[in-house]
């Protein structure tokens, strides 16, 4: 760890996030595996991940795996063009501007729903557990 | 050995020491896989979202609409895909975490065999899940007919 700097932050940020994605890719594994319990097992396990308080959470997982999938990119482009550590914080900014336009729209699908709005249609919106 | 990770030795460029491990072997191995399944998860991760969260909401996402999904192999294929490369490159993010702050070897290796063999339970499940779902059947209904064949 180096203090204050921006380089400090991205480097936390992409650690942690890349964490938490993973820790909700092995809930995911084990909720996918419901589905071999039959169908009334598996279709509970949706209707929690409709649920308000699990909309939140996903809307948390969709702002990491964003930012985690952008600052990978300025990683990848630091490792094979060298020269671009010179723009590294400028390159954060556009990351986490990326982070945030992606997410507005991504919020609004999956947030709808909590407010009885079905932007897709077809969803159950269950502003309650 | 405190210092063992630290003076592995990394290419040098005109601008200064970069993460890429110099030797090819498994460092240099693992940075390239790293990066590679990186891009590709950004993809499939990407897609998956707009599928899962964009185009259908998650409260449509029930056993009628992944029968449906997975009458075509291709979303097999493409899960298996993702399940495969997101636990590898999540699997070595969780390497180099425990390589920057496990300093004694005897707990590293430890802790290493023990992320390995949960990352490898946890896919052995999913890919169990997406090889052996049939609709209308339980996964117990399916074992049994694949032994029983």
């Amino acid at each position: 760890m180096y203090r204050g700097q921006s380089g400090q932050w991205s480097w936390l940020f992409h650690r942690v996030t890349g964490l938490g994605v993973l820790l909700f890719l092995l809930v995911h594994i084990v909720d996918i595996t419901l589905i071999g319990f039959g169908r009334t097992v598996y279709n509970d396990s949706i209707a929690v991940f409709a649920s308000w308080p699990v909309r939140l959470l996903s809307l948390a997982l969709i702002g990491a795996v964003m930012y985690h999938a952008f600052n990978g990119v300025r990683i990848i482009l630091i490792d094979f063009w060298p020269a671009a550590y010179k723009y590294q914080r400028a390159m954060f900014y556009i990351v986490l501007a990326l982070t945030i336009i992606s997410f507005i729209p991504m919020a609004y699908f999956v947030g709808a729903p909590i407010f009885g709005i079905c932007p897709q249609g077809d969803c159950t919106a269950s502003a309650m557990l | 050995m405190a210092t063992e990770t630290a003076k592995r030795s990394t290419r040098v460029t005109p601008y200064g020491a970069t993460s890429r491990p110099t030797g090819g072997g498994w460092e240099t191995f693992s940075w390239w896989f790293f990066r590679v399944s990186g891009v590709g998860l950004i993809f499939l991760v990407i897609a998956h979202l707009i599928i899962m969260h964009v185009i259908t909401d998650v409260s449509a996402t029930g056993y009628d609409f992944v029968a449906h999904r997975y009458a075509n192999p291709f979303w097999r294929v493409y899960d298996l895909l993702l399940l495969t490369l997101g636990l590898l490159h999540g699997l070595n993010g969780l390497r180099i975490v425990s390589d920057d702050y496990i300093r004694t070897r005897g707990i590293r290796l430890a802790v290493q065999s023990v992320l390995f063999l949960t990352v490898v339970t946890f896919w052995l499940m999913g890919t169990m899940t997406i090889v052996t779902f049939q609709p209308g059947q339980t996964l117990s209904q399916a074992m049994l007919h694949l032994l029983s064949r």
